[in-house]
């Protein structure tokens, strides 16, 4: 794919000399000022990039909040106040981290839903989709191993919880435990290689799985409202006409995204950090103590969907392993939705009742299943979790058949419309 | 589809806000301003003079609260230093190590209580010891059942005593329950005296749980109304760049 030495570098000056050694003019205009996305993209197609935002000011507060951090057991809760009270802007940088996190999974919850309304993960974006999965995956360990470091009573307690799953696995479960902690129980060695992993391993890993998810969206091309391909129809320079080029038109529409977002970010971090012991859970300012348990263990609020799922299943035959598997089923399900998927057409402005239906009610589902998490196991909730789990699966394992008997509306031809 | 969004993070914002403390006595209103400097002020007085001795606020410094509270740190060393601490040391306390052997536990270091329990459930601790003649200290307080510390403001408080109520239980036999509680003997303080001191005291301890937090919120005005105007902007630009396209 490289270019040739004569008609790489046509520029003059710096860009030039540089476009005789590297692809930068070429990357530049590949990825940017001669990408072509479809010009109706609407508010759902704002949050691939704010999750791109959210990444880089978590990369960026991160490698600020490591300069301060002490990840030892006997010194981590003390060096976050330090960073709170006596770093200049330790404070600001602490909150960005923090209210970043919950963002994080807000965004990508919302972009992952903009796939499941528009077909985006269809062929041929299937490797699009997986890697997002994979992204998802990695992010969800990401947040969980930052969650430990502060090292209050909750990142103990829910890192307790949380390890402990892996021991109710068959047969190797107790040692892999033991080999996940670095000891008999969660204590300095699991604080040091938590964050190890958390500063080092998974951020390359999630920047690395960013880039071929971006690269992989490329190649084929952005999906749009309408689900239809903008290539079909290109003027007589093979610019597609419904397409218009990433930059300038999508860079000031994403930076008005990034505006709205950015306002909303800041009225949590300088007016609610914890928001209301949602981002900054209270028992958390308690230093960790083996001891003494919180009132109730409930995980951060972007997990407690696939908390909700694993208390939802009883154990069974003498062991709590079902939980566990349905949990983790709960997220190898979403690898395979692109086949799946059997409708005809991409976008759900398209399709019939039952697909609009099935995920009106997933959707309410997993947001009631969040609540679930958060509650303690008791009245109406574990029942209400043991539905809401089934109704989570029921839209994924019977689409093979409701998409294909469901009935769709005729596709236009050309994009309807732009934002 | 827009409508289907702002559905899901309504519902989402429901749920959290359903989350609020479900205790079973409700905890009173504190009334507390943290942008008060008189009343911080106050708090540190109340603070250094009554919970010192026992009470550490090891993350918080003299000199940040001579700062932040506006009094001179010569102010700070001649009347509110008793442990020979210099400005920039942290609060610490005289308790011993044996403090356990004393109260059953050590008194805990109070500088995170306001963002552990709220500065809510200070005032309401503060303001509900009632006598309790099975307790090693003769108290025991509304919010804490079964609390290890003694009441150090009763000679401004007074005594209180329980008020209890008849109800059912489950399974329909009569039992009491502790509903709140009532003035039994007048203390130093006048009720709104009171009310006011243990306001200001835990006032102070939300400060020194967040030394920013004022700081803060008013900072949060300015970079609002600048993201404002960056909205604009970023609107009128993405409307300039978008009009030739159909």
């Amino acid at each position: 794919m490289a270019a040739a030495p004569e008609t790489a570098g046509t520029g003059k000056g710096l860009i030039g000399w540089i476009d005789e050694r590297f692809p930068l003019t070429k990357l530049w205009k590949e990825h940017v000022a001669e990408y072509y996305a479809p010009k109706n993209f609407n508010f759902w197609y704002f949050f691939g990039a704010l999750s791109l935002v959210v990444l880089a000011n978590q990369l960026v507060t991160g490698i600020f909040l490591t300069m301060s951090y002490k990840p030892s057991a006997a010194e981590a809760f003390a060096s976050v106040e330090y960073i709170m009270r006596d770093v200049e802007w330790g404070w600001l940088i602490r909150y960005m981290h923090s209210t970043g996190a919950s963002a994080f999974f807000i965004v990508v919850y919302l972009h992952m839903f903009r796939a499941l309304l528009y077909g985006s993960h269809r062929r041929p974006r299937e490797l699009v989709w997986i890697f997002g999965c994979l992204i998802f995956l990695l992010l969800m360990a990401e947040a969980f191993m930052g969650y430990v470091l502060p090292w209050g009573n909750m990142s103990y307690w829910g890192a307790q919880v949380i390890v402990s799953l892996f021991s109710s696995l068959p047969i190797i479960g107790g040692t892999l435990v033991e080999w996940i902690r670095g000891d008999y129980n969660i204590a300095d060695p699991t604080l040091n290689r938590f964050f190890a992993l958390h500063v080092a391993a998974l951020p390359l890993a999630l920047v690395f799985l960013v880039v071929a998810h971006i690269m992989a969206l490329h190649e084929v091309g952005s999906n749009n409202p309408d689900g239809i391909d903008i290539k079909k129809y290109k003027d007589d320079k093979g610019r597609p006409l419904d397409g218009v080029p990433f930059h300038p038109y999508y860079t000031v529409k994403d930076t008005l995204g990034v505006a709205g977002f950015l306002m909303i970010f800041a009225a949590v971090i300088f007016f609610a950090p914890n928001f209301f012991g949602l981002f900054l859970e209270s028992p958390n300012f308690e230093p960790a103590n083996p001891l003494q348990t919180p009132p109730d263990i409930t995980p951060v609020w972007y997990f407690t969907p696939f908390y909700a799922m694993l208390r939802a299943i009883p154990s069974a035959f003498g062991t709590q392993v079902w939980g566990v598997m349905v949990m983790g089923a709960a997220i190898v399900v979403l690898f395979f939705v692109p086949w799946l998927d059997r409708s005809p057409v991409r976008s759900i402005r398209y399709k019939g009742p039952i697909y609009k239906t099935m995920l009106a009610v997933f959707s309410v589902s997993f947001v009631i299943l969040a609540v679930c998490g958060m509650k303690p196991p008791s009245g109406i909730y574990p029942i209400l979790a043991r539905v809401c789990t089934a109704l989570y699966f029921a839209f994924f394992l019977l689409m093979p058949w409701y998409t294909k008997f469901d009935s769709v509306q005729p596709v236009p031809e050309r994009v309807t419309g732009h934002a | 589809m827009l409508k289907a969004s702002v559905l899901i993070i309504v519902g989402l914002l429901g749920a959290g806000t359903a989350l609020a403390e479900e205790g079973e006595i409700r905890l009173l209103e504190s009334g507390a301003d943290i942008k008060s400097a008189e009343s911080l002020q106050r708090g540190a007085r109340n603070f250094m003079n009554y919970c010192s001795g026992c009470h550490s606020l090891k993350y918080l410094r003299y000199s940040r609260l001579a700062a932040d509270l506006k009094i001179p740190e010569s102010e700070v060393v001649k009347n509110l230093i008793f442990t020979g601490a210099k400005p920039f040391d942290e609060i610490s306390t005289a308790m011993p190590a044996d403090a356990t052997d004393w109260f059953g536990k050590q008194p805990p270091d109070l500088t995170l209580m306001a963002r552990e329990r709220g500065v809510d459930y200070i005032y309401s601790y503060l303001k509900s010891f009632y006598v309790d003649k099975t307790r090693p200290f003769g108290v025991n307080n509304l919010y804490l059942a079964g609390t290890a510390m003694p009441h150090v403001l009763s000679s401004l408080q007074g005594l209180q005593k329980p008020v209890y109520k008849n109800e059912k239980d489950a399974h329909g036999s009569a039992k009491m329950v502790l509903v709140g509680v009532e003035a039994m003997t007048p203390g130093a303080m006048k009720p709104e005296e009171y009310d006011q001191f243990i306001r200001d005291t835990a006032n102070f301890l939300d400060y020194a749980a967040e030394p920013i937090k004022a700081t803060r919120q008013s900072m949060g005005i300015f970079v609002m109304l600048f993201l404002l105007v960056f909205f604009v902007f970023a609107y009128l630009l993405k409307k300039e760049y978008w009009k030739d396209v159909h």
